[in-house]
This record gives structure tokens, sequence and C-alpha cells, in this order.
């Protein structure tokens, strides 16, 4: 228990530091920048507090957004993606997830794709509508969305892949 | 009683979602409604830090293209000394150590820089230590860069004007006819120039300048060149697009403006009319 609250504390650090100093300053294209710190809500173990999750997501959100001057958008964000997290879980892992004995590294690449991918995207499109906040924007709400969502679940995959072994 | 707690605890993550939510939906509301965002920015001790630090480490990659920028700037203004005829006021001005001019010039560094968001903000590696207040204009040698809006003692927060709420005056360098500076969020290159009447002559090409009318930047500073223009719904004012200067992408070291005058100038503006 100790080893994974240490890991998860670490986690969080590494993320916001990445997120802020290199992520924000890439604008590939003029304004897509990934947001790999959703990671951090996709990664949490599953079985944990949610009351305690839902609190450590906001604390995350509104660190990126102390750096960022965005208001409370990222916090929004992150909040919401953190509620609806069970539902997604037991959308894309079916019945072993009430098992509560799976592992993200051990489920299939298809539900562990959907879980992401709908992750991702619920999470960039209340921060980029907030962003905005306003309905005369919406094309390039959706236009931001899509975009930074690939990249974004692009750069989730491979740290996946490239540190599935130490999480074993 | 003993309902309401079971129904508190049954829901009690649903209602913190519900708290916690609200809170930062506040804060977003408060960031798109006010200029100052009162509880939250990046000036403060931690973050200023962080990004201080990791800007000293950034600097050293860019030490060539800042050299590059002072000697032309240098060159610029040797130039203008060099052709002023009369040699006595040079003198007296390089010799006095007092400053009488109407603007003061303070020097800082960006130490964090946004441009891919709608609503955009610098942060300077000067405080109110440094005689840095809210309301100084900020430039590079190039262009404009914005306004300082939140100050702590390190550090100061800058609204770029590349920023949805950035609303800086600006004219025609050849004629008199000003409009508002504003940008629409998509190309951080171009901003807009709207509400310029429809009998101001313009060309491609032509120099946008800063107006006189605010107290915050002096006058005839340049902003960038005319790219394209129309009218407006109404059919009687011009938006213009106009290309900056400056690489709003890239800046190193700006300089933060003050004007000396401003509390008077203000002081004789607030007084009734009798």
């Amino acid at each position: 228990m100790n080893s994974k609250l240490l890991s998860n504390i670490t986690r969080f650090i590494i993320l916001v530091f990445l997120q802020v100093l290199i992520l924000n300053n890439i604008n590939f294209a003029g304004y897509i920048n990934p947001y790999l710190y959703v990671l951090f809500i996709l990664l949490y173990p599953f079985s944990g507090n949610q009351s305690l999750f839902l609190f450590l997501s906001f604390l995350l959100g509104i660190s990126i957004d102390i750096f960022e001057d965005s208001g409370g958008i990222n916090a929004a964000a992150c909040l919401v993606a953190a509620f609806v997290r069970p539902n997604l879980l037991r959308f894309s892992f079916g019945i072993s997830y009430d098992h509560q004995n799976i592992r993200l590294a051990h489920t299939p690449f298809g539900a562990k794709l959907s879980y992401i991918f709908l992750m991702v995207l619920i999470h960039h499109f209340v921060l980029f509508s907030l962003e905005m906040f306003s309905l005369n924007h919406i094309i390039l709400i959706l236009k931001k969305t899509l975009f930074s969502s690939i990249f974004t679940i692009i750069l989730i995959l491979l740290s996946l892949t490239l540190f599935s072994k130490k999480y074993r | 009683m003993q309902q309401i707690f079971n129904f508190l605890i049954r829901n009690k993550n649903s209602i913190l979602f519900l708290i916690l939510l609200a809170v930062s939906i506040f804060l977003t509301v408060q960031n798109h409604a006010f200029q100052k965002s009162r509880f939250i920015s990046s000036a403060n001790f931690v973050s200023g830090g962080i990004y201080s630090w990791s800007n000293n480490i950034n600097t050293y990659l860019h030490l060539d293209e800042y050299n590059e920028r002072l000697l032309e700037e240098n060159n610029k203004l040797r130039n203008i000394i060099s052709n002023i005829n009369d040699s006595i006021t040079i003198n007296k001005q390089l010799d006095s150590t007092s400053f009488e001019g109407d603007y003061l010039f303070r020097t800082a560094r960006v130490i964090n820089n946004n441009f891919a968001k709608i609503d955009n903000y610098l942060t300077l590696n000067r405080g109110a230590n440094s005689g840095i207040k809210p309301e100084y204009g900020v430039i590079t040698s190039k262009g404009i860069v914005g306004i300082v809006d939140r100050v702590n003692d390190e550090y100061s927060r800058v609204i770029s004007i590349l920023n949805s709420r950035s609303r800086i005056n600006a004219q025609l360098s050849n004629t008199n006819h000003f409009g508002s500076l504003v940008w629409d969020g998509k190309d951080p290159n171009i901003v807009q120039l709207i509400d310029v009447p429809r009998q101001a002559p313009l060309k491609k090409g032509d120099t946008i300048i800063t107006g006189g009318r605010s107290l915050i930047f002096p006058k005839g500073l340049p902003i960038g060149s005319i790219e394209d223009f129309s009218l407006d719904q109404t059919q009687s004012y011009y938006t213009i697009n106009i290309k900056l200067f400056n690489d709003m992408t890239n800046i190193g070291y700006v300089y933060v403006i003050e004007n000396v005058n401003k509390e008077a100038v203000e002081k004789l503006q607030e007084t009734p009319n009798e």
C-alpha cells in the first residue's frame, strides 16, 4: 500500500512538472498541446477511495491552472473526468471492473483504448469549452478537442508502453 | 435528522464533486469576467520560482539571438544619436543622472510566455521590488507586448496583446485615425484593429503605431503592418488584420514603461466639472 502511495505522489509531481515546463510549450501547428497529466487520473488505483480521488484530481488541475494562469479550467476538466471514471471503467472493462482485480497493463488493447479515448475526450472537451467560454467558438472548441486528444492519446499509449514493466 | 445524515453520507462523492466543480467554475468565471483574477496567478512564489529556474537554463540556448537583437537596437539608437545636430542636448542627456522625460524604462526578462490559448499571459522576473506596478506597458525593441496586471514582490504577470480581453489604443502612422487593438484568438502573428472610421485611407503594408490616447504607452511605438482589411457589418468601420513586427512566440527581454506623469494626468481628469 505504501509503495502505491509513494508511486502516486511521484507520478503527480512528475506529471505536473512535465506538463508546465515542457508539454505546454510544444504548440504544434500553432495551438495543439498534449495534456499528458490526465495519465494520473487514468492510472489512479481503481479500488481507491473515491472522495480522495476526486480531491486529488481537483488538486492536480488547480496546480496546472496556477502555472497556466487559466482560472479553474483544468481543475474542472480533471474533476469531471474523475467523476465519470467509474462509469467509463464499467463501460470499457465490463464485469471485471466490479471484481476490482484488473490492472491497466493486463487488459485487452481494445478495452484499454476505449477507456483512454473516452476519458481524454471528455477531459479535453470540458477543458476547451471552459477556456473559450462562448458558443461562438464551438467549431474551434471541437477542432482543438479533436487534435489535442489525438496527440494526448498517442503520448499516453507511448508512455504506458514505455513504463509498463515497472508497474508489474 | 438521521435521514439527512444518511443522505449526505450516501451521496458524499457527488456532493464533493459538485462543491469542487462550483469552486473551479467560480475561478474560471472570475478569470473571464475581471481583468484581475484575484486568487490564482503564476506571479507567485512557487510557480514564479520554478519558471525562473527553468528559464535560466533556457536562456543560454538563445544568447546568440539576444545579442543580435541588442546589436540591431544599439545600431538604431546610434543612428538616431549621431543624427541629432544639437550636441548640447545630447551631452546634457548623457551627463545628467536624473531622468527628466515623461517615460521611465526598466528591463525585465520573460520567464513564461504562452500564445496558444484564447487568453494569454506572460510572467516577468521583476516585480514590485524593482518598481513595477500594475498598468505599466511592456514592449520589446520591435513592438508592444502587453500590459502588467498583477505584481508581487519578485514577479509580475502581463496581459499579452494575444488575449481576448486586451484592448489597446492604436492608430495609423500617416494619419491620425485610431481604433482598438484586439485579438480573435486564431493566429499569434496577426492581431485586429477595429473601429477605424471608413474615411481612413488604408493601404496594404501601412504601419500601425500606438496612439497617445492611453496613459500606458507613449505615442508612436511600432506595432505592425496592415495585412488586409474589410468593412464590418455596419459598413462604417474597418476591421484591419495587422501582421505584428514582434514575434510573440519568441520574446526574451522586454522593457517595462512607466508613465511618470500618469498620476498627475489622472488626477486632472478625475476633477469634477464645476
